[in-house]
């Protein structure tokens, strides 16, 4: 439950501070809520990587499809990610998951560092 | 105990996040930004626009005066209605950026030398800052700022180019970060506000690339290695088969009113290679330098151009430029017909002109009302303004004049400081230009550009000239002169007939336009238009002395010699970039002509009875080969078959059994080409390779006017042979030499036209991704249809001038500059597929009922 409740904390918070603050402010929120619902190091890297990969790659896939998949394979090219859409959405979501869960990893061991 | 992981954590986080916050070299190449480009709610994925994207806008501004409306239709072609003009540009400004921002300042940026401080020091193989030192050392900026003067001089146009600036900066201004153009967020940099500045820039890059060309260089150096004789016969003035833009005959001067040649041109510029007298030794060295003629390397390169001999032991090699020169078939088709000609018996008038195809397109289509005129057309985006199209009343459309209006004067300075120049018999002061070239990555570089009466400095010690000849050469050009050829395309806009098209015209100067005109009064007109400098005969061929003023241009040619032809008994006027009159004209019309497509134009219109825009569209797509026609009886009559096998024989049986259109299914266009060029290799390669530094290509209608005319032309001699090659021994040495090439083609399935030519076009940074590549077409030089693969066609326009006008158009490419919109490429395959859109010229009430709008923007005056 912990896990669900850090990972959609997560997601929505990482989406309204980017409204506000460059891309990276998502692992502050990560961090943040990796110390508000603390869990084991390992479980808090997955909570902050599965809230931020899903939500960055829900978001590439709802845009792609409404746009009918004419951008993205043409960026995929150019980054050398293949032609087609679905590698650059997941490395899109990969790449925001992982900062995310690293952030969060970090947010965890702090956490546990204060309680101490 | 878990401070460590804590701050290894931490430390993780933070590298990472660096690490895509930068730039990351790959490939010679870097990489954007990618955590911010990636991020679904910042980078790339805000351009990809939803399929059903309505565009809707609504704004306020203290620089409108009254209200506009725009009505996007289903093309997304702006339907402008604005209660006055200055609100129209306003308008026009922000659709501009809305659809074209990065494209707009690209070109800019382009044109003023700026490049390195968005793409830096180096992009893949090009040297940016050696781009970026050219345009600022010819002078680019100096002359916008001139007529940017001029230009602000006129109340009119100033206020137009204000409401357009401000236009374009009202966009930028309420422009998102996540908002940017997707070429932006690649190449990591922001939009500046927009200026006036900017617009002249745009205008002086359209010069440039209109009537930027010259050979002067290589003309001077054509002119140590050839007797007077020779290069008159390599590099003639005028054609045998020439049909001028005003027809041959109408002799309008005596010859003795040409202007004269200066007594000292003699001794200090027609110093020509004195007269044939062999040096053995010479010979014998320069025979033995002479790299073998490679026959692979040249089949394999179709285009291979003998004027780049491979090692000459010269001491200084020559300069490699860093900017191609223009490309010279930048010109275009136009004519129009008289009403007795069309079957509706209203003139028909057609442009279209030929210029690179580039993603985002050049032109962007628009309607703007107001309550002075009502126009239709294509726009530059970058300037106010309708500039090829039509209004109620009338059409207009313009061809390049290809005159040369750029020439160099050599400068002796009094010493390297540069401060004194000898001109006159006296030491003149010169003034500097410092020109700052700002490098991405940080690092600058200062032009010191030495100003001279004639212009600026170009090549001097710290820039050498592409002879590499040490010498100082000052450029002097038309573009450089103040003027206002935006006035030319609002008076246009509105004009009622013949007199306010000529009105029109005067304001014009650079680059000179064919600029053709009908009426629905049934008027028709043509006019080759500009500001040319009175030359007397191959004045600005080569460069000039600069110490003395007689060198200098004798004035401009009068604009009333700029001759006019108006409804001619004939019936129609056309232009294709040929000479616009013939040799008698006194004035030097020094320059680089097509001829062919003329001639098939002209031979189409003297035949065409009861014209309708059906027949129009054919023959504005017409792929027929007149140079095909008139080159290949040549060939035939001089390649002896008995000498080939049936292998051999297979490509010349195509050839033969041509229908002469260069349709991209036929297989004979290739292998005309591919013969063509490698005669041309063996006729003026041993002549071209007497030299290590560039010379002059001569023309194609040269050679086969010579070849037709004269089976012993002389340069058909190979000069290095001991033996006199005969035209039956090149034409089949060069057939033969041509065969490996034409095998190859057909493995790889690419002798079809289509596919050899393997055209598409090109996004401006050459991103593949971003272009449509491998358009397999037709056409190509010297054709109506002049699409030479990334080179053509970039607007065709068919105006019947009926009382309700019946107009059609097409450009490659689309109305949306944002690669991730659908609209972005949307008509490229109906262009290349010879197919045209039905212009909508509707009146405010009409669109705002029109079925399938894409959009809707309303422009008010804040109150």
């Amino acid at each position: 439950m912990k896990f669900v409740v850090a990972a959609v904390l997560t997601a929505l918070l990482g989406f309204t501070i980017v409204l506000f603050m460059p891309w990276w402010s998502v692992a502050v929120t990560s961090l943040i809520v990796a110390i508000a619902v603390s869990q084991k190091p390992l479980l808090a890297f997955l909570a902050g990587f599965t809230g931020i990969f899903l939500l960055w790659g829900t978001h590439a896939f709802i845009i792609d499809s409404l746009n009918k998949h004419i951008l993205a394979p043409k960026v995929a090219d150019i980054l050398h990610m293949g032609s087609s859409s679905m590698p650059i959405i997941l490395v899109t979501g990969f790449m925001g998951g992982l900062v995310a869960g690293c952030a969060a990893i970090t947010g965890s061991f702090s956490a546990n560092l204060t309680r101490k | 105990m878990r401070v460590i992981p804590s701050i290894l954590g931490a430390a993780v986080t933070i590298g990472l996040i660096i690490l895509l916050n930068m730039q990351l070299p790959v490939a010679g190449s870097k990489t954007p930004r990618l955590g911010s480009f990636l991020c679904p709610q910042t980078g790339f994925w805000q351009n990809a626009e939803s399929a059903n994207t309505l565009y809707v806008v609504q704004l306020k501004s203290d620089k409108l005066k009254g209200k506009v409306e725009v009505y996007l239709d289903d093309r997304l072609v702006p339907h402008v209605y604005a209660d006055n003009e200055s609100d129209a540009y306003f308008a026009q400004g922000y659709l501009h950026a809305k659809f074209r921002l990065w494209q707009m300042e690209f070109q800019t940026y382009y044109a003023s030398g700026r490049l390195s401080e968005i793409l830096g020091p180096k992009s893949g193989e090009n040297d940016i800052v050696k781009v970026d030192q050219h345009f600022r050392r010819l002078g680019m900026v100096y002359a916008a700022e001139r007529s940017l003067t001029e230009m602000e001089n006129d109340k009119t146009t100033k206020e137009a180019l204000d409401a357009y600036t401000a236009g374009v900066n009202n966009y930028i201004d309420q422009l998102d970060a996540s908002e940017i153009p997707i070429e932006y967020k690649l190449l990591d940099y922001k939009p500046e506000h927009w200026t006036n500045l900017k617009t002249a820039l745009f205008v002086k890059y359209m010069a440039y690339d209109l009537a930027g060309r010259e050979e002067d260089f290589e003309r001077t150096n054509a002119r140590s290695v050839f007797t007077g004789t020779e290069y008159e016969k390599l590099y003639p003035y005028g054609q045998d088969l020439m049909q001028p833009i005003i027809p041959k005959n109408a002799v309008m001067y005596e010859p003795d009113e040409r202007l004269p040649v200066p007594a000292i041109a003699d001794s200090l510029y027609f110093t020509f290679k004195p007269g044939p007298v062999v040096d053995s030794t010479a010979m014998a060295l320069a025979d033995s330098t002479l790299p073998a003629v490679d026959s692979t390397k040249i089949a394999a390169t179709p285009a291979a151009k003998p004027t780049k001999p491979a090692a000459k032991p010269a001491k200084a090699g020559a300069v490699k430029p860093a900017v191609p020169k223009p490309d010279k078939d930048n010109g275009s088709n136009n004519w129009a017909l008289a009403g007795n000609r069309t079957q509706s018996g209203r003139p028909i008038l057609c442009n279209d002109p030929h210029l690179g195809l580039n993603l985002p397109a050049i032109w962007y289509e628009m309607q703007i009302s107001t309550p002075a005129y009502n126009a239709y057309g294509v726009s530059f985006p970058g300037a106010p303004y309708i500039v090829i199209g039509f209004n109620d009343s009338c059409a207009f459309g313009f061809t390049n004049a290809e005159r040369d209006v750029k020439d160099y004067y050599e400068i002796q300075f009094k010493d390297s400081t540069m401060r004194e120049y000898w001109y006159n018999n006296t030491w003149r002061s010169t003034s500097f230009r410092d020109e700052v070239i700002k490098i991405k990555g940080g690092g600058q570089r200062v032009e010191h550009i030495a100003m001279t009466i004639w212009g600026p400095v170009m090549y001097d010690a710290s820039y050498p000239d592409p002879l590499n000849s040490g010498k100082a050469y000052a450029c002097k050009w038309m573009a450089h002169e103040p003027s206002n050829e935006l006035k030319t395309f609002s008076l246009l806009d509105r004009a009622k007939g013949y007199i306010d098209y000529l009105d029109a015209l005067s304001y014009f100067k650079c680059p000179g336009q064919n600029m053709i005109f009908a009426a629905k009064s049934g008027d028709i007109a043509i006019r080759q238009q500009g500001m040319f400098p009175a030359k007397w005969r191959r004045q600005g061929d080569f460069v000039m002395p600069g110490t003395d003023s007689s060198f200098g241009w004798q004035g401009d040619v009068a604009i009333e010699e700029n001759l006019t032809m108006y409804n001619p008994g004939r019936g129609y006027v056309s232009s294709a970039n040929q000479y616009p009159y013939d040799t008698t004209y006194p004035y030097y019309q020094g320059g680089t002509f097509e001829l062919f497509r003329g001639l098939t134009i002209d031979r189409y219109l003297a035949g065409m009875e009861n014209a309708t825009v059906v027949d129009m569209q054919k023959m504005q797509t017409d792929n027929y080969n007149t140079f095909a026609e008139i080159a290949r009886p040549v060939l035939l009559k001089y390649l002896d078959e008995s000498m080939l096998n049936a292998d051999e024989r297979k490509y010349v049986d195509l050839f033969k059994n041509w229908n002469l259109r260069s349709d991209a299914q036929e297989k004979a266009p290739t292998v005309l080409q591919l013969w063509w060029d490698s005669l041309t290799v063996c006729i003026f390669r041993d002549e071209l390779s007497q030299s290590g530094k560039p010379l002059p290509m001569p023309e194609k209608a040269t050679l086969i006017e010579a070849l037709a005319r004269d089976p012993n032309y002389q340069f058909i001699d190979d000069i290095y042979t001991p033996e006199k090659e005969t035209i039956q021994q090149i034409v089949l040495k060069a057939y033969r030499m041509a065969i490996p090439a034409m095998r190859k083609q057909e493995q790889d399935d690419r002798l079809e036209w289509g596919a050899y030519k393997d055209g598409g076009v090109r996004h401006l940074l050459k991103q593949a991704a971003f272009s449509r590549l491998h358009i397999k077409s037709g056409g190509g030089e010297n054709i109506i249809n002049a699409n030479k693969g990334f080179h053509g066609p970039s607007w065709r326009m068919i105006v019947e001038l009926t009382d309700e006008i019946n107009a059609y158009g097409v450009y490659p490419g689309g109305q949306n500059g944002n690669p991730g919109s659908k609209y972005y490429d949307m008509f490229i395959d109906s262009w290349a597929a010879g197919r045209y859109y039905k212009i909508e010229i509707a009146s405010r009430l009409d669109m705002a009922k029109h079925k399938g709008l894409t959009g809707k923007l309303t422009f008010e005056k804040k109150s």
